[in-house]
C-alpha cells in the first residue's frame, strides 16, 4: 500500500513540479491578499498587529481553496480518476495520496509566504518558530484532511469553484479559531496552557476527520 | 481490500476446468434516476473470444464498459468474470482486465516512461524496468519513452494507451470505441495489434460503431440500442455485405 | 404503498394531538406563566427561541443518523428522511436566529451578539443550507444523495467541536448571558411552559418531517411511474 501512496504521490508532485501551475498561484495570491489586506488597516497600526494572525489564516484558507480545487480537476477533467479507479488500489489509498499533496503543496506556500507576512505585519516570529509550525502542521492536515474530502465532492457539482468555500467554512470554523487563537496566543508569549488549549481542538478535528474521511471517501469516488 | 488473489493463469485455467463462460452477463441493468441505460443486457463470452457490440451514440455502450471495468455499479443483474463475481470482489476482477477508451488515462506532463511506471507500481507489476521496456518497444515507442506525453500525436497516445492497458497482462480487455480519432495509420497500427491479441486466448469486448472493423474480428456480434440488446449472433452466420443494411435497419425500427 | 392507509391515519392523529398540544401550548406560555421580572413581555420568546434550537438539533441528528444508514443499506428511504429533515431543520435554525434578535434588542438594546448559542446557530444554519445546496447542485439523485450523506455525517460531528470552539473564544471575550433569565430560578409555572412548549415542537417535527417524507415518497413514485411508461 505504501508503494501505491508513494506511486500517486510522486506522480502528483512530478506534475506539478514541471507545470508549477497550483504553487505558483497559490504564492502569487497569497501574497497578493496580505497586501491587499495591509492597505486596509492604517499603517503600522496596532490593530493591524492585532489582527495579523487572523489575515495570515484567512490568506492561507483561501489560498488553498485554489489548491485543492485543482487537485482533482485535472484527474476529472481529463478523465485521469477512472485509470486510477481501474486498478486495483484501494480507495482510501487515493484518498490518502491526494491529502498528502495537498498538505505537501499548503505547506510549502506557507513556509514561502510566513517570511513575508512577518516582514509586512512586523511580526517576531522567529523567537517561537517552533511552536508556531507546530500550529502551521496541525492546521495545515485539517485543511488538507477535510478539503480533499470536500474537493472530491464539490468537483462534480456545478459551480464548483464556489461549492467547496460553502461547505468547506462552516466546517472549518473550529481550526480556524483553534490555528488563529494559537497563533495570536504565541505571538503574544502566553503561557503553553494557553495555546493547547486551542492545539487540542486542532487535533481532535484532524483526528474525528481523518477516521471521517477514510470511512466515507469510497462513498464519494464511485459512480 | 486487496487480498491475495489468483494468477492471471490460475484464472484462465480456473475458467476452462469449471466450464464457465469467461464472462457471463445476466440481466444486467442500469438506471440513472429515471432513465434506463441498459436494460436487462445479457452476454456470455468464452475464454479468448472476440466480441464486437455496435451502436448508435446513446445505446448505453460505455455505460456496459464502465459496469464491465467495476469503476460504475450496476442497479441489478449479474456479472462474472473470470468466476469472480463482480459484486462481491472487484478488486480481485481489476487485475485481471485492461481498458482502452477514447480517453487515454494518461498523464499530459509525464514522460511516456514515467506513465508505465506508474500504472506498473498500482499493478504491482514484477521486473518493472524490463516489463516497461518490453512493452514500449511493442508499441514502437521506444524512441519517445522519455518525451511527455502532451508532445505525442493522438496515434501515438493510443499506442501508449494500449501499452498502459496491456502492462499488467490483463487477461480480459474492454475496448470502448478504440478507433475513435485515429488516423489511417494509427488505426491500422490498432487493428494489427487485435489481431495479435485475438491469438493470445485473451477475452475482448469492443464496443464501436466502426462496422468493417469490428466485423473483422468478431467472433460474436451485437448491437445495442436504447440500453437493449437488439441483435446477437455469432460472426460466423453473419454476411458482411449485408450487416450494414441490417444494422441501420435494426437501429431504426428500435426508433420508432 | 399500501401502507398510506394506516400512515395516513397516523398522521391524521398525530396531526390532531399536535393542534391540542399547541393549543394548550399557547395557552401556557402567554396565560399561566407569569410575566418575567427584568425582561417582562418579550422573555415570552424564550418559550419559542430555545425549543426551536433544540428541533434544529434534533432535526440534524436525524439528519445525521439517517445519512449513515443511507450509505450502509443503500436504501433511498433513509435518503429521504435525511432531506427531510434538513428542510425542516434549516427552518427551525432560521427561526433561532430570527427569535434571538428579537429577544436580545429590547434586553440589550443591540440586535446581534456572539453568544454561544446565537453563534453556533449561525454556523449550524450555514451547514445545513450547504447541505441543501449541495442536493441541488449535483446532477443525479442518486450522487446527490450520497454526497449528501457523506456531508451530513461530517457537519454534524463537527458541530461539538464548533460549539467548545466558540466556548472557549467567548471565555476570552465574554458576553452578555441570556441565560440569565433560563434556568436559573425558573418559577414553577414557567418551567411547566418551557418543558410542555418542548414537547409541543417536538411534537411538530415529528409532523413535519412524516408529512415532509410522504411528501418526497409520493413524488418519487410519480417519477418511477413516469420512467416505466417512457420505456
Amino acid at each position: 500500500m505504501i508503494s501505491k501512496v508513494g506511486a500517486i504521490l510522486w506522480k502528483d508532485i512530478l506534475s506539478e513540479y514541471r507545470t508549477k501551475e497550483m504553487l505558483g498561484s497559490m504564492v502569487v495570491f497569497s501574497l497578493l491578499v496580505s497586501v491587499i489586506f495591509n492597505f486596509a488597516f492604517p499603517p503600522g497600526s496596532e490593530l493591524m498587529r492585532e489582527a495579523a494572525p487572523g489575515i495570515l489564516w484567512m490568506t492561507i484558507i483561501f489560498a488553498s481553496l485554489l489548491g485543492l480545487n485543482r487537485s482533482f480537476v485535472y484527474e476529472v477533467d481529463k478523465g485521469c480518476l477512472q485509470g486510477l479507479m481501474l486498478a486495483p488500489v484501494d480507495r482510501n489509498v487515493i484518498y490518502l495520496s491526494k491529502a498528502l499533496v495537498n498538505f505537501i503543496f499548503i505547506t510549502l506556500v506557507e513556509v514561502l509566504v510566513l517570511p513575508v507576512f512577518s516582514i509586512f505585519f512586523d511580526l517576531n516570529v522567529i523567537n517561537s518558530l517552533l511552536q508556531i509550525f507546530l500550529v502551521l502542521i496541525l492546521s495545515t492536515a485539517g485543511v488538507a484532511i477535510i478539503g480533499t474530502l470536500f474537493s472530491a465532492i464539490s468537483v462534480n457539482t456545478r459551480s464548483r469553484e464556489i461549492m467547496l468555500p460553502i461547505m468547506y467554512f462552516p466546517v472549518f470554523i473550529p481550526v480556524i479559531f483553534g490555528a488563529v487563537q494559537s497563533t495570536k496566543a504565541i505571538l503574544q508569549e502566553q503561557p503553553w496552557s494557553v495555546i493547547w488549549g486551542w492545539l487540542r481542538i486542532v487535533i481532535a478535528f484532524d483526528v474525528i476527520f481523518l477516521i471521517v474521511a477514510l470511512l466515507t471517501f469510497e462513498f464519494v469516488i464511485e459512480e | 481490500m486487496e487480498t491475495a488473489n489468483p494468477s492471471s493463469a490460475d484464472v484462465q485455467a480456473g475458467a476452462l476446468e469449471r466450464n464457465f463462460a469467461a464472462i457471463e452477463i445476466k440481466n444486467l441493468t442500469k438506471t440513472f434516476g429515471n432513465l434506463y441505460a441498459l436494460k436487462e443486457v445479457n452476454l456470455s463470452l468464452e475464454t479468448g473470444e472476440f466480441l464486437t457490440i455496435f451502436g448508435p451514440n446513446g445505446a448505453g455502450k460505455t455505460t456496459l464498459i464502465r459496469i464491465l471495468s467495476t469503476i460504475t455499479k450496476a442497479t441489478s443483474g449479474e456479472i462474472v468474470i473470470g468466476g469472480i463475481a463482480l459484486k462481491k470482489t472487484p478488486e480481485q476482477i481489476r487485475r485481471q482486465i485492461g481498458v482502452i477508451a477514447h480517453q487515454t488515462f494518461l498523464y499530459d506532463d509525464l514522460t511516456a516512461e514515467e506513465n508505465l511506471r506508474f500504472y506498473g507500481k498500482l499493478y504491482d507489476v514484477k521486473n518493472l524496468n524490463a516489463k516497461i521496456a518490453e512493452i514500449i518497444s511493442e508499441v514502437g515507442l521506444e524512441l519517445r519513452r522519455n518525451d511527455r506525453v502532451r508532445t505525442f500525436s493522438r496515434g501515438m497516445q493510443q499506442r501508449l494507451s494500449i501499452a498502459r492497458a496491456m502492462i499488467h497482462e490483463p487477461q480480459f480487455l474492454f475496448l470502448d470505441e478504440p478507433y475513435t480519432g485515429l488516423d489511417q495509420h494509427a488505426s491500422e497500427m490498432l487493428t494489427g495489434w487485435l489481431k495479435r491479441v485475438r491469438g493470445s486466448q485473451r477475452t475482448v469486448l469492443m464496443v464501436t460503431h466502426d462496422l468493417e472493423r469490428g466485423l473483422e474480428m468478431a467472433d460474436q456480434v451485437a448491437i445495442l440500442n436504447r440500453g437493449k440488446i437488439v441483435f446477437h449472433e455469432r460472426r460466423a452466420a453473419i454476411d458482411p455485405k449485408h450487416f450494414r443494411n441490417r444494422y441501420y435497419e435494426q437501429v431504426a425500427r428500435e426508433s420508432n | 404503498m399500501k401502507a398510506t392507509t394506516s400512515t395516513n391515519r397516523a398522521v391524521v392523529l398525530l396531526g390532531g394531538a399536535l393542534l391540542v398540544a399547541m393549543i394548550i401550548n399557547l395557552y401556557l406560555i402567554f396565560m399561566l406563566a407569569p410575566e418575567e421580572r427584568s425582561m417582562g413581555q418579550v422573555q415570552r420568546i424564550f418559550y419559542f427561541h430555545v425549543p426551536s434550537a433544540w428541533v434544529a438539533f434534533l432535526a440534524f441528528f436525524v439528519v445525521f443518523i439517517a445519512s449513515i444508514f443511507y450509505l450502509w443499506k443503500k436504501d433511498r428511504t433513509y435518503d429521504m428522511v435525511a432531506y427531510s429533515s434538513a428542510e425542516i431543520g434549516v427552518i427551525f435554525a432560521t427561526l433561532v436566529l430570527i427569535t434571538g434578535p428579537i429577544w436580545a434588542r429590547p434586553v440589550w438594546n443591540t440586535w446581534w451578539e456572539w453568544t454561544p448559542r446565537l453563534t453556533l446557530f449561525l454556523v449550524l444554519w450555514f451547514i445545513y443550507l450547504a447541505y441543501l445546496m449541495l442536493r441541488s447542485f449535483v446532477e443525479g439523485e442518486e450522487r446527490a444523495a450520497r454526497f449528501a450523506a457523506v456531508f451530513g455525517i461530517v457537519g454534524f460531528l463537527d458541530v461539538p467541536l464548533v460549539y467548545v470552539s466558540i466556548r472557549l473564544w467567548r471565555d476570552i471575550h465574554p458576553s452578555p448571558v441570556i441565560a440569565g433569565g433560563e434556568g436559573s430560578g425558573l418559577h414553577p409555572d414557567m418551567k411547566l411552559a418551557f418543558f410542555f412548549s418542548l414537547f409541543t415542537f417536538t411534537l411538530l417535527f415529528g409532523f413535519l418531517l412524516i408529512y415532509r417524507f410522504q411528501l418526497q415518497k409520493s413524488t418519487i413514485a410519480v417519477s418511477e411511474i413516469k420512467k416505466q411508461l417512457a420505456y
